[in-house]
């Protein structure tokens, strides 16, 4: 008998061992090579000696091109959450109800997440939004007399989040659809039933007293898979605004910016892109935990 | 519902469904065009013919390395994806059936790394990989992504809902947990496997970040590192970058359209969850 534990101990070790020795080495290594780094003066070296103690931290904290991102970030985040989480919902309705081609439907809402972000980004770079007269969104104004308008170049107006956040919508929605119709399948017919024995009319009632409150658990989790999602935005930004003369001023996310700090052609700060890297990691992961708190993790079930 | 309704909200989503297609219509009608035909202010609806030669020209052209790049995307996506599978599998199946005193802490240290979404630690990670050389390197673009605290956690879900009788019957025949775990537990969890296998598989396929991180030399660029660097350089050749783009999201439609009912399960599972 007294075989068994050590056997089960082998076993555990066997089984979960290589995973967590993976873990370790590539997310906890870095995390606190991260911390150490980021109280160094680590400019183009890894193995820094000039220890700066919060002085990366206070230099990013009252960095303007730091605080824009977290501005351009919240901006971003304000926009895209709620019209994803809207349109999301209003097209798994639509999608669960439709009769005939449903499965076609489906499929062509959710076949944008086939396609990568730098292939959205090129379409929508040089060939939807592009700013010269043989744009496909400038073709059709053309055909109203209208003059070609420079989408990703116009701050004033920033007519730049319309290509940024259009890119994104078409890319995610289908997921996010997905998700909500797959709650949807899980609302148990009695309920709709004895709605209508209750007399509520169909439609926005029952949409308002059955459906939503039955959604709850979904919805919390695609709010905060979105928000996330947007925290970490980097691929269509990087790709759409910057180009081989740089990156322009304005619609720089957090990670857009720590790429250029930590490893843009300037020069690599490695101190002041670990402390930015910190920085994020802590924001992130308060957000996370406070949906926790609300929801307890990985509940986003709709029970 | 009234029919007047149902008329409308079909309607409404043929409308939609159009506007979701037409960025596939510009990929594939600019990619048989000729630049002049792409640059002409005279929309045309499709090229006058179809322009294969764009396809031939991406592949005899020196300047980017699109053969290599689209080569290092499919091994970098099926060794993570097998990898992955392998291991977070494993580690899930032995977090969710052996009972072992420290099992709670290790499911602790899996859990707590689901906090921070790895894009977000890039600049550490990418000071780790090339200190341990493995910039421009298969192992830099393969490794670091092998481990996935949430692929683990739903396969510990999923084999805590696993039929316990299969495995008593695979013991009693006298196999070990290994043997239990390859020959009876796997074989019958297809469907789940194929699920992440998908996900896991596209997501690989179109990551950028770290790409763009790790593969400094061209040799070693994936092909959405190479499409990114057509798409940023002065002046780009529009109907090869095209070619190039449609190109490279053929493998995923195709797996789309053959895995689909896996895909979605894929998304619902780990959605809901993540």
């Amino acid at each position: 008998m007294s075989t068994r534990p050590r056997r089960d101990a082998r076993d555990f070790w066997l089984f979960v061992g290589p995973l967590l020795l993976g873990l370790i080495v590539f997310s906890y290594v870095p995390i606190g090579w991260s911390l150490y780094l980021s109280f160094f003066d680590a400019r183009n070296t890894v193995t820094p000696e000039v220890f700066v103690g919060v002085g990366n931290y206070t230099a990013m904290l009252t960095n303007e091109a730091f605080l824009s991102s977290l501005v351009t970030f919240s901006a971003f985040a304000v926009a895209i959450v709620p019209l994803t989480y809207v349109a999301a919902l209003a097209l798994a309705l639509a999608v669960d109800r439709v009769k005939f081609a449903k499965a076609f439907f489906r499929s062509v809402f959710f076949l944008p997440f086939a396609c990568s972000y730098v292939v959205a980004a090129l379409i929508w770079k040089t060939s939807l939004f592009s700013g010269v007269n043989y744009g496909l969104v400038n073709s059709v104004l053309g055909a109203f007399g209208i003059d070609p308008v420079a989408w990703t170049g116009t701050a004033d107006p920033p007519l730049y989040w319309i290509v940024l956040i259009t890119a994104r919508l078409w890319l995610q929605l289908g997921f996010y659809m997905l998700l909500f119709i797959a709650a949807l399948q899980r609302i148990p017919d009695r309920l709709y039933e004895a709605a209508w024995l209750d007399g509520a009319k169909p439609g926005w009632q029952v949409f308002r007293y059955i459906t939503l409150p039955q959604l709850r658990g979904t919805s919390v989790a695609v709010l905060l898979l979105l928000l996330i999602n947007a925290f970490q935005a980097f691929d269509e930004f990087y790709n759409i605004l910057g180009d081989a003369r740089g990156y322009p001023p304005y619609g720089r996310p957090p990670l857009v910016y720590l790429y250029y700090t930590a490893l843009g052609s300037g020069g690599q700060d490695l101190g002041r892109g670990s402390a930015g890297a910190v920085i994020l990691s802590v924001l992130i992961a308060v957000v996370t935990l406070v949906q926790g708190k609300v929801l307890g993790f990985g509940k986003g079930r709709d029970r | 519902m009234s029919r007047a309704g149902a008329v409308l909200r079909w309607a409404a989503l043929v409308v939609a469904a159009a506007l979701f297609l037409l960025p596939f219509y510009l990929l594939i009608r600019n990619g048989l065009a000729t630049r002049e035909e792409i640059t002409s202010p005279q929309w045309t609806f499709l090229p006058a013919e179809l322009h294969w030669e764009n396809v031939s020209a991406l592949f005899a052209g020196t300047e980017v390395p699109f053969a290599r790049s689209l080569l290092n995307s499919a091994v970098v996506a099926v060794l993570q994806t097998a990898g992955e599978l392998l291991l977070c599998s494993a580690a899930g199946y032995g977090l969710a059936r052996i009972p072992y005193r420290h099992s709670g802490k290790a499911l602790g240290v899996v859990v707590a790394t689901l906090l921070v979404p790895t894009s977000v630690t890039f600049v550490p990670s990418f000071v780790l990989v090339s200190s341990l050389g493995w910039l421009s390197d298969l192992r830099g673009l393969v490794v670091p992504g092998l481990f996935s605290a949430l692929n683990t956690v739903l396969f510990r879900q999923f084999f805590l809902d696993f039929p316990g009788e299969l495995e008593d019957a695979g013991r009693i025949d006298g196999l070990g947990r290994w043997g239990v775990f390859r020959r009876i537990v796997l074989p019958n969890s297809t469907g789940f496997l194929a699920a992440i296998a998908a996900i896991t598989f596209i997501g690989s396929w179109n990551s950028f970040l770290w790409p763009l991180v790790i593969a400094q030399d061209s040799s070693s660029w994936t092909v959405q590192v190479a499409l990114s660097g057509l798409l940023t350089a002065q002046n780009p050749q529009l109907n090869l970058l095209f070619a190039a783009a449609a190109i490279s999201i053929l493998p995923i439609v195709l797996l789309f359209v053959g895995l689909q009912r896996y895909l979605v399960r894929g998304v619902t599972e780990t959605g809901v969850n993540g």
